[in-house]
């Protein structure tokens, strides 16, 4: 299965999760969330990121809180997948409770701003488009591509618990 | 070969004789914790969706410390919220603005050496000290936690953080944690779980030990683990826990860690974490003369008993400069007390810092203390993203207790061994 195609949003090391959910956006819900998420590092990311676009990290991506208003706004604004070399330990969590794949990659810096991706989930495979280009992810553990599969951990357990 | 601290305490919860680093297991949870803001705002939504109750809550701690006190209608809600599902739920250990979460929690007795607990808090590696494994999860994880007493975990490698000999006047954990993150990096550790050994943390007393394993948290730690001992113990006793039995706890003398440092306390200056990361950690010497709006001394990381203490010793006697700021927010109620009742806040008062509520205050920018554009902070707190502690351009620089009061007193950064007496 191969997902569909979108840009990438690339960004560097140690995006933290005070950057992706501004502290001051908390007490709100997540469209006011979304719509600061990364504007510290690309003011234009929030307002121009369209469904089924890619966010392409550096080290440690999501360091920091365990907020998962952090991966919560990356899927409110559409994000298929997020790609980096290695993830902070909640965010990582976070994000697949959401149902958001987050993919572990060693070869994410090949990849530029505005590359066209596609992403498999079940092999872990990141294809780019535009440069030709296919890159090995870790593929995700059984229980945690079931979990991503159903839309995130609350629809799993639904399921699970009917 | 035998197995590591972190390996014995996930295959006890997992119901395993031994766990190996790389594998995926199922545990039992103890115990979990959770806050105003990661907590039932969060969570109640997910229960009621999938119609399903807590599964016990005489395992639930619930601590409402993030906004506290409320400032507007929406903070208000937020504790209106938790304090009717703490009713709602039967939660008897709901701690109301008494306290930080991760000081609360061993302060009321809920921490046991070999538990498996999960907060909804990131800084939840502070249980790591009384040799619980304990880490932080988002709210989804933690609602998925509450129905089933479940969670799962990919066992991490152990790495052995290793310090021996003592440490100077004027240095202490704070200092420790910043020459870690320098050393291994912001997330160096890579998810394993650390561990602090050797002969300095034996003589380290429990609020120190927290400190450590609090910013394991920085080191990307999964998990920063202590293990228990009669300081441990005795500790709890007085707290009016049930310490349990402290000696299973142990790593193995053949257990395998993927890396062992070693470091000298007698060599370890004060250290001053520059904007915006921990990791920008050098001796306070290099950042003499930085000039200071605000000196903030607070959170679970740098305002517990033992920080008051630090900061009293410099500030004893001595006025805050003209132009500078000293706010402090102590860790809990327990704290403040003691810290009134030893003479601790007059000491603080008397040079002219200002009480703050007991809470996060502005650790994470929710709280009192928040900073303008370009201003200028020194902090006895985890983390200096940028923009965290308010204003995007705002600087805050990551020290000690004593670092921390003697920004405020010289109105600029300083060596804090400048202010102690010798001794």
């Amino acid at each position: 299965m191969t997902g569909s195609e979108g840009a990438a949003w690339v960004f560097g090391d140690n995006i933290d999760t005070d950057q992706l959910a501004p502290g001051g956006t908390l007490k709100g819900g997540v469209e006011e969330g979304a719509s600061q998420c990364l504007r510290a590092v690309n003011p234009d990311f929030a307002g121009q990121v369209r469904k089924g676009d890619f966010v392409v990290g550096g080290r440690n991506f999501g360091i920091g809180s365990s907020r998962e208003q952090a991966a919560q706004a990356l899927c409110h604004l559409g994000v298929a997948a997020v790609i980096a070399p290695s993830f902070g330990g909640i965010f990582y969590r976070n994000a697949l409770n959401f149902g958001l794949l987050a993919l572990v990659c060693a070869e994410a810096g090949k990849i530029s701003q505005g590359d066209r991706l596609t992403a498999d989930p079940e092999t872990g495979e990141v294809r780019n488009l535009s440069r030709g280009e296919v890159y090995d992810c870790e593929p995700l553990p059984a229980h945690l591509l079931e979990i991503v599969s159903a839309g995130g951990l609350v629809p799993y357990l639904e399921r699970k618990l009917r | 070969m035998g197995l590591t601290l972190a390996e014995k305490l996930i295959a006890r919860a997992a119901g395993r004789d031994e766990v190996r680093p790389g594998e995926t297991v199922t545990v039992r949870v103890d115990l979990a914790m959770m806050h105003d803001s990661s907590g039932p705002r969060r969570i109640a939504p997910i229960l009621e969706r999938l119609g399903a109750k807590v599964w016990d809550p005489e395992r639930i701690v619930l601590v409402s410390d993030h906004w506290v006190p409320a400032v507007d209608a929406q903070s208000a809600e937020i504790l209106a919220i938790t304090r009717r599902w703490a009713r709602e739920n039967n939660i008897e250990a709901f701690y109301d603005m008494v306290g930080i979460c991760h000081v609360v929690l061993p302060q009321g007795g809920h921490l046991r050496p070999g538990m498996f607990a999960v907060g909804g808090d990131s800084h939840s590696t502070t249980g790591g000290a009384f040799g619980c494994y304990m880490f932080g999860v988002g709210s989804t994880d933690m609602a998925g936690v509450l129905v089933t007493g479940e969670t799962w975990l990919k066992v991490p490698e152990s790495i052995a953080l290793d310090w021996s000999g003592k440490l100077q006047r004027g240095v202490c954990a704070k200092d420790i944690n910043l020459a870690l993150c320098a050393h291994l990096g912001l997330g160096g550790a890579e998810y394993a779980a650390v561990e602090f050994t050797g002969s300095l943390i034996a003589e380290l007393g429990m609020e120190e030990r927290m400190t450590l394993s609090n910013m394991a948290a920085e080191l990307g730690a999964q998990a920063g683990l202590i293990a228990p001992d009669e300081t441990t113990t005795e500790w709890l006793e007085a707290a009016g826990g049930n310490p349990g039995e402290a000696a299973p706890w142990r790593s193995d003398k053949d257990a395998e860690y993927s890396a062992t440092h070693e470091f000298d306390a007698g060599s370890l200056e004060p250290q001053v974490a520059a904007p915006h990361s921990p990791a920008n950690a050098a001796p306070a010497s290099s950042y003499k003369g930085v000039a200071i709006d605000q000196a903030y001394i607070g959170a679970c990381t740098g305002a517990k008993l033992a920080d008051l203490h630090m900061a009293a010793q410099v500030l004893d006697g001595r006025q805050v400069a003209r132009g500078t700021r000293l706010l402090v927010a102590p860790a809990s109620r327990r704290d403040m007390m003691q810290a009134d009742t030893d003479g601790t806040l007059a000491k603080l008062m008397g040079a002219g810092a200002i009480m703050m509520p007991i809470g996060c205050g502005a650790c994470a920018g929710f709280g009192g203390g928040v900073l303008a554009e370009d201003e200028v902070c020194i902090s006895s707190t985890s983390r200096n993203f940028q923009g965290r502690m308010g204003a995007q351009s705002s600087k805050v620089y990551l020290a000690s207790p004593y670092a921390v009061a003697a920004a405020a007193v010289a109105g600029e950064i300083r060596d804090p061994r400048e202010f102690l007496a010798k001794g």
